[in-house]
């Protein structure tokens, strides 16, 4: 204070720019994320131990722990992300690439836009889960209904982000195809396609996440086995290291899912940066 | 190949933005065309090369075009319309693959448009990784590739600095001289007007009406930036124009 003070006093004194820029822009800080997930967990296993939160607010970590050890060695492990996996796999696959399909169709041709938009506007906000029923009896009470559930449910997101990604293909570069003679083909093919594909992939994204979510309410309606069943038991039994061990497992496969689409975006956009 | 336009006037929505706009466009030569801005110079460009078709009159092509012509009017674009995922020479291939040029065949022409404009060197590299005058001259080079008759240039230099716009200036005029090429040289600058242009056609504010066509009589290779007959020229021609540009300028803000 005293020394901002006497520099203020003295204006012939030589003294550094004061810095006022930086901040305002994200910087990769590496290992922060895995400190506040290693904080809270410590905190809710002192919480627990300690009596300061009880068993009935929510479980000891190392229980949760010990629950998926035994989990896997009992071997039900598999048992019930098997089906999960398949359910998941097959459903946001027909979902999504229909929904690829559909997205750039409306993207090219401007009838197909405007038939289908509204009708994509109207079933995008219908909560699928509320279909499942009707899907049961379209689909059968097995597996199909199941992935149609899914697959309907990624079908609407995919099908917005991919014409959103083909909308915004630079139309300088259409114009340029054009302009040197190409045919329709080759410029959806080489210059509107590839010029798509990351708004494609990052739609993905929601879509699949979508799919998981989904995936759980499919299997708490009518499952023996999944992860839905899992949690869905553990719940009506208010088992709760079982329900966070489900919801654990749910949330390793959202990250790994995030991932392996971050691993394809490297892959595929590797003329981004 | 010869260009004529007749009559040229074309419309936006009853907005007229050209009107009764005739110029003949003979081969060899650069015909650079300036005016104010929203003056429809950019139009006029897409017009001759058939990206758009205009309100009324028409566009006739005379004569043929030059043995191995894939593309007879090829544009060069202010943004290079470079595809980023391509390399350099997957960008050139581009335009050659829709006409079955493949392999040893496409090589060669890829090799020796890159050398012409000094981008040997760069074959492989991405759009990203090139600077703006890179990237033009990756434009130029594809351009090159299809042999075109007529070279339709859309402010080619106005997202450049201004040294490398000088330097690309330099670029363009050799490779006229090296084998002269018909062009439309679109700009709003008048000092790149007087160094490339063979005639220099004005057009007036909104809607764009042909003021006049300044013919200017020294060779290309003799022009050299701050040449006293040029900023003549220059100044004749922004004489023309000043009264043009600023009412423009004003119109803009009542829009």
């Amino acid at each position: 204070m005293s020394e901002g003070g006497s520099e203020t006093a003295r204006p012939d004194l030589a003294r550094p720019v004061p810095f006022r820029g930086g901040g305002f822009r994200p910087v990769a800080k590496r290992g922060a994320g895995i400190v506040v997930f290693v904080v809270l967990l410590a905190l809710a296993e002192w919480g627990t131990r300690t009596g300061w939160i009880t068993n009935l607010t929510l479980p000891r970590p190392s229980d949760v722990a010990a629950t998926l050890v035994e989990l896997w060695q009992s071997g039900m492990f598999w048992t019930h992300l098997g089906p999960s996996l398949t359910r998941l796999v097959v459903g946001s696959a027909l979902g999504v690439s229909a929904g690829i399909g559909v997205g750039i169709m409306i993207g090219l041709f401007s009838y197909v836009r405007a038939g289908l938009i509204p009708l994509v506007a109207a079933l995008f906000p219908i909560p699928k889960i509320a279909l499942l029923p009707l899907f049961v009896i379209w689909f059968g009470i097995d597996e199909g209904s199941k992935y149609a559930l899914i697959a309907l449910g990624t079908f609407t997101p995919t099908i917005v982000s991919t014409y959103g990604a083909v909308d915004n293909v630079d139309r300088t570069l259409v114009r340029m195809g054009q302009s040197f003679g190409l045919s329709w083909m080759s410029i959806v093919r080489k210059i509107v396609l590839p010029g798509a594909l990351p708004g494609i992939l990052s739609g993905l994204r929601v879509s699949l996440a979508i799919g998981i979510i989904l995936l759980v309410a499919a299997e708490m309606l009518g499952a023996e086995y999944g992860i839905g069943a899992y949690i869905l038991q553990a719940g009506s039994l208010y088992d709760l290291e079982r329900l966070f061990a489900g919801v654990l497992i749910l949330s390793v496969l959202g990250v790994i899912t995030s991932w392996a689409i971050g691993l394809m975006e490297k892959r595929l956009l590797r003329w981004r940066n | 190949m010869d260009l004529t336009l007749e009559n040229i006037t074309h419309r936006y929505d009853g907005l007229t933005v050209l009107e009764d706009v005739s110029l003949h466009i003979p081969a060899g030569e650069i015909l650079c065309v300036i005016g104010p801005s929203g003056c429809g110079k950019s139009t006029l460009l897409r017009l001759i090369g058939g990206l758009e078709r205009p309100s009324a009159g028409q566009i006739l092509q005379r004569g043929t075009a030059p043995e191995g012509c894939l593309n007879p009017l090829t544009y060069v674009f202010q943004d290079f319309a470079l595809l980023p995922w391509r390399t350099v020479e997957g960008n050139i291939s581009l335009v050659l693959e829709d006409h079955g040029i493949r392999g040893a065949k496409a090589d060669h022409i890829i090799s020796d448009v890159l050398a012409r404009t000094k981008l040997s060197d760069f074959r492989t590299a991405l759009p990203r990784q090139l600077s703006g005058g890179m990237k033009q001259r990756v434009a130029i080079a594809r351009a090159l590739a299809v042999k075109p008759a007529v070279m339709l240039l859309d402010e080619p230099l106005s997202a450049l600095d201004a040294q490398t716009r000088e330097l690309l200036m330099e670029d363009m005029i050799g490779l006229w001289e090296r084998q002269p090429f018909t062009g439309v040289y679109v700009t709003h600058n008048l000092a790149e007007a007087v160094r490339l242009g063979h005639r220099i056609a004005v057009l007036s504010r909104r809607p764009g009406r042909l003021c006049e066509v300044v013919k200017i009589d020294i060779p290309l290779t003799e022009r050299r930036a701050g040449d006293a007959r040029l900023e003549a020229v220059q100044a004749q021609l922004w004489d023309m124009m000043k009264q043009e540009a600023m009412a423009a300028d004003q119109e803009l803000l009542h829009v």
